[in-house]
């Protein structure tokens, strides 16, 4: 009986997929996303330059809490010396950071420029060089 | 100025500036410092002058743009090498396998153009991540899961296309099988929509599979046959919740029927999770990661040459009070089905003298944040970066390498195959001077065969990687001569892993050269990819 009932309900089924389907897929339509590592989108209001940019590309890995492994790899590396969240830190330039990003350190890869622009690079050196006293 | 191998510099230089039109100036990179971020960060030739890097980078944006950097690159037969996000760490990056190659970014092709909730079914470009799809379902409230790998930073068409794995239901899993249409690239610049696509006006391009005629999309998988602009996926309806349970077996031997009644919940799908396989014992779990160095005792049972004596294997375990192995199983579905099947599988796996059972709890989907925690997030459909942990530098790990790369051979679903593998592996790790775990547990993405996952570390040091690297073919000739073929493989290891499918003098190989040479005769897509080499490169290019 199940069966029967799937098979009368089929006709109704597929008119259903047709009007849910029905736009074409043309190479401009659809929705561009601004691709990023990150599970929600982060408002940077009120938060200093480059904090959204830091939470886009850098967060998945330095961020605080478990399944870290940046923070992870930092802690192990300092012992406490510096900080493990990056975004604690006052002792990197922007140059280091620019250079960590763009050649990899450590199992850390290469982000290219159509992953991270320059722009977005920028924002994220200036936010993690925001507190540095020189 | 870098050129391709076997291009002028003139042609090189109309090219480019073609690319400029095409493109945009800005999305054409050729200084040394830019080209720099297209190397393989885990490349086992860092540094070397064999290393796989590119001459220049087109970054497209849109399938039109696609097809005038084909069309230019093919009248000035300039070898080019798509990638989407370049994020296949392990398995290769964004570096070309022919060497000067024109990498043909696609990361700015990020739309999503469809995600239909009612047929649980999406439609993608391959500048699209697993956090980008992960995302846009959230912040539209869409009620569909995505089968994620493990890092997913990746894209969805990459890593189908890679073949790549995942961790939900078994129709999942295998992200190749989950696709459904394509729309690609030819060499020519034409483009073709597979399946249901190639029907003007079609309505249903997402939601069957193989259209009419051949159904020809596993040839644009894991190899250069043409430039996948789209591709759609079927997607996991949110499950409303989730079972876990662990089965632990007391004996050496017991794997075998372990494995075996998995298998059987599994095909009648009874458990639909992945099952995940551990030993207690050991301390290991299926990459190898896991507790202490086993004593002395338990590495020479370990260390015989003709494996481990399962009554040996056996007191051991006993005297310690420790079980050999535990399989871990979920389910996901309406809680009392999920109930009922646990039930079930405990009955079937009750076949094994001394089984044991613990619940895991059951757990309303989606998870609460503070359960999320407990849990490996791609298995709820969460991308995530955690894999990394297993390289990155740590209290256990205080000198990290530079990477890794995979050696996956697939292996029988069997308990006397992962014993053999065992035994293989760790002789020719022994013999290679390899680091081996006590014991290795396959994975269990594909729910017919296993997957032995080794990962050989990267360095920057020249003599360390040429010794890898020649231990790694070892590894891919050794699997071979046992039956076993790997699955997938970074750049460096294509070809060799394609001589070993030779079956009939390599038939499969020629066909795929005909394919080749048909498709793509001036030799201009990906050359050398997956070990299939355009017809001007096959004498003397595979090193």
């Amino acid at each position: 009986m199940k069966t029967i009932a799937a098979l009368l309900a089929m006709p109704f089924a597929l008119f259903l997929v047709a009007q849910a389907t029905s736009a074409q897929n043309n190479s401009t339509q659809g929705d561009r996303v601004k691709s990023a590592w990150v599970l929600h989108a982060v408002s940077g209001a009120g938060r200093p330059r480059g904090y959204v940019q830091y939470q886009d590309y850098c967060s998945m890995c330095h961020g605080d809490g478990p399944g870290k492994p940046g923070t992870m790899a930092l802690r192990a590396k300092y012992k406490g010396k510096e900080p493990a969240l990056l975004d604690q830190r006052t002792d990197l330039t922007p140059d280091l950071i620019k250079a960590y990003v763009r050649n990899g350190l450590s199992i850390m890869p290469i982000f290219r420029k159509t992953e991270i622009s320059d722009a977005d690079l920028d924002a994220i050196a200036a936010y993690l060089t925001r507190d540095n006293k020189n | 100025m870098r050129v391709p191998p076997g291009v002028s510099s003139e042609d090189f230089s109309a090219a480019l500036q073609q690319f400029e039109e095409a493109v945009g100036k800005e999305w054409v990179f050729t200084s040394d410092e830019d080209l720099a971020m297209y190397r393989d960060a885990y490349s086992p030739f860092w540094g070397e002058p064999d290393e796989l890097v590119a001459s220049a980078a087109v970054a497209s944006d849109g399938v039109e743009q696609v097809q005038k950097v084909v069309r230019i690159a093919n009248a000035h037969k300039i070898p080019i090498y798509p990638i989407s996000t370049g994020k296949n760490l392990g398995y290769g990056g964004s570096a070309p396998v022919y060497s000067g190659s024109v990498v043909l970014d696609l990361k700015r092709m990020n739309r999503i153009i469809e995600v239909n909730e009612r047929n649980a079914c999406c439609l993608v470009e391959p500048g699209v991540s697993y956090f980008d799809l992960y995302r846009y379902i959230q912040e539209k409230g869409i009620k569909l899961w995505v089968d994620v790998p493990d890092p997913g930073w990746g894209s969805p068409v990459g890593n189908s296309l890679d073949r790549g794995g995942g961790y939900l239901l078994k129709q999942f899993r295998n992200h190749f099988d989950s696709h459904c249409g394509m729309e690609v690239v030819l060499a020519n610049g034409e483009v073709i929509r597979t399946g249901m696509g190639a029907l003007p006006g079609s309505q249903t391009w997402q939601q069957y599979k193989s259209g009419f005629g051949p159904w020809i999309d596993g040839i644009f998988s894991q190899s250069n046959f043409g430039v996948v602009t789209k591709m759609g996926f079927w997607m996991l309806p949110a499950p409303d919740s989730y079972l876990v349970g662990t089965v632990t077996v007391p004996h050496y031997n017991d794997l075998i029927p372990l494995i075996d009644i998995l298998g059987y919940l599994e095909n009648t799908g009874c458990t639909n999770g992945m099952p995940f396989f551990g030993s207690p014992l050991l301390a290991r779990g299926p990459l190898g990661e896991g507790g202490p160095v086993p004593d002395a005792e338990l590495t020479a049972l370990l260390d015989r040459d003709q494996g481990p004596d399962p009554d040996a294997m056996d007191a051991y375990a006993a005297k310690k009070g420790i079980p050999h192995w535990n399989c871990t199983v979920s389910f996901y579905g309406g809680p009392k089905a999920n109930q009922g099947n646990w039930e079930f599988a405990q009955e079937k796996f009750s076949a094994i003298p001394g089984a044991k059972f613990s619940f895991g709890g059951a757990y309303k989907l989606p998870l609460a944040p503070d359960v999320q925690a407990k849990f490996n997030l791609p298995e709820f459909g969460i991308p995530s970066l955690q894999m990394f942990s297993i390289g990155a530098r740590s209290d256990t790990n205080p000198t990290p390498g530079n990477g890794h790369i995979w050696f996956s051979p697939i292996i029988p679903r069997t308990g006397e195959a992962v014993f053999e593998a065992n035994r293989v592996f760790r002789q020719a790790a022994k013999e290679l001077g390899l680091p081996f775990p006590p014991f290795s547990l396959p994975t269990c993405y594909w729910e017919r065969a296993f997957i032995f996952l080794f990962g050989f570390p990267i360095t920057h040091d020249v003599e360390t990687n040429k010794k890898n690297r020649a231990a790694f073919k070892r590894l891919v000739a050794m699997a071979a001569e046992h039956g076993w073929g790997e699955y997938r493989t970074a750049p460096a290891y294509q070809a060799a892993v394609m001589n070993t499918y030779s079956f009939n003098n390599h038939a499969l190989l020629h066909l795929h050269e005909t394919l080749k040479d048909a498709v793509d005769p001036n030799g201009i897509l990906s050359a050398g990819r997956y070990g299939i080499w355009p017809k001007h490169l096959r004498e003397g290019a595979q090193a």
